[in-house]
């Protein structure tokens, strides 16, 4: 399994947000992407998801451009952005379910139950999200994480925020493992924390060229 | 493919249903409207009969575009959009679970509460068939179009009026043979060309409108 990007740029406006950004990762690796805000950081991963074209460049899966390979690009990929997709008037097992469905991989009542479980949100799992609190909201969200054990690339934007100590160190200890699988990792955080893979990188957005 | 089509449906039929009073809205609208009407132009019967499928069909045409601008607005507000691009499911056929589910919550209930109205005019039997028949030929029709039209004003300033811009002119042919369906029956010459007409107009955006949709939703994701 290969990520690998090549001269990617990105404008937003006038602004050019980075340039040349170039990466490979393979099974196991782990990215993390830094700078400071506006850097462009969330945009950098919407281009490594296909979700927004950049400047220039292009991103390979498998040594194929995204775009060619989409269907089996989207199925090897989970991105967790800054909006979780969370509904507030379902509740947090229907939002699971359906966040499966939509990656292509529905998955039964039972299965979503048990990954919330996981997740430590079993006694909420019945309970409109509109009423929990924005940590739960993003466990809710990063529940998927445990029904995505086959996806081979996750791509997780702010991760770490909102969650407690606790939370936090079960998410780390959920990556290392995904990691030690042969996963491959792209993410930012403005916390001080990172799983312990042994392959881990870091992007430095404000070292690359902006105006 | 069948099944994200069928979750897609389920969960906004769910949403919609968990949000009983927006689900309201284009059917009070509707009946108020087109309850008026009878109030404005006076009791004459003559005149009532020769309105009412015009009145009807304007009350559901504008009552169906209230819902259109939160067709993809939520999802495109807490990121649901971002992952049914991601999806390895088409997004069009998830655009059809959407138009799907905003029928049965918007269109359908039209449907079922015209032969009132239609009473409240004078209709005849015969006519509100017609009618019926006609609104469910146009009514998916309006969904299917007002789609596109969503997914074009997604994420613009002042998206409802350039929504209502976008669709309108669309609408006039569904309005048009909608409408002359029951006229046409009323003076005897027959529906059989109004209402195959509304299937046509059925059939191709059937065909097109979910394809559309999608390419205008990448657009705004992107």
């Amino acid at each position: 399994m290969t990520l690998r990007a090549r001269q990617l740029s990105c404008v937003r406006g006038t602004r050019k947000l980075f340039d040349s950004v170039a990466l490979e990762l393979s099974a196991g690796d782990a990215l993390r992407v830094t700078g400071a805000n506006g850097r462009g950081k969330s945009s950098l991963l919407r281009i490594l998801c296909g979700l927004a074209m950049p400047e220039e460049g292009q991103v390979f899966w498998q040594g194929c451009d995204i775009r060619e390979v989409r269907s089996e690009f989207a199925r090897a990929l989970v991105y967790l952005g800054h909006a979780a997709a969370i509904k507030a008037d379902l509740s947090a097992v229907e939002n699971v379910l359906a966040a499966a469905a939509l990656a292509g991989t529905p998955v039964k009542a039972r299965t979503a139950y048990r990954a919330l479980e996981t997740a430590g949100l079993d006694a909420v799992a019945d309970l409109p999200c509109r009423l929990l609190s924005q940590g739960q909201h993003k466990r809710v969200a990063l529940a998927r994480l445990h029904l995505a054990r086959d996806a081979h690339l996750w791509v997780l934007d702010e991760p770490f925020s909102s969650l407690d100590a606790d939370s936090t160190q079960d998410l780390v200890s959920t990556l290392d493992r995904y990691l030690v699988r042969g996963g491959i990792l792209v993410y930012t955080t403005h916390q001080d924390v990172a799983p312990k893979a042994w392959r881990s990188r870091t992007l430095d957005l404000d070292a690359q060229t902006a105006c | 493919m069948l099944t994200v089509l069928w979750y897609v449906a389920r969960r906004d039929l769910r949403l919609a249903l968990r949000r009983r009073a927006e689900l309201a809205n284009p059917l009070a609208f509707f009946v108020i409207a087109a309850a008026l009407f009878p109030l404005g132009v006076g009791p004459e019967p003559g005149l009532l009969r020769s309105m009412a499928p015009g009145v009807v069909w304007v009350g559901a045409l504008l009552a169906s575009m209230l819902a259109l601008e939160r067709l993809f607005a939520p999802d495109y507000a807490d990121g649901t959009l971002e992952q049914m691009a991601l999806s390895p499911e088409p997004l069009s056929v998830m655009v059809i679970g959407k138009v799907i589910a905003h029928w049965l919550t918007t269109g359908l209930p039209l449907v079922l509460a015209a032969p009132l109205l239609a009473l409240q005019f004078g209709l005849d039997g015969d006519a509100i068939k017609v009618l019926l028949a006609a609104l469910l030929l146009g009514t998916p029709v309006l969904s299917l179009v007002g789609a596109v039209g969503a997914a074009l004003a997604l994420g613009t300033r002042g998206g409802g009026a350039l929504l209502s811009l976008l669709v309108l002119p669309l609408f006039i042919p569904v309005l048009i043979f909608g409408a002359g369906a029951v006229g046409a029956q009323q003076s005897g010459v027959g529906c059989a060309a109004h209402l195959l007409l509304l299937g046509g107009l059925l059939a191709f955006s059937a065909a097109l409108a979910p394809w559309a949709t999608a390419v205008a939703l990448r657009i705004a994701v992107e």
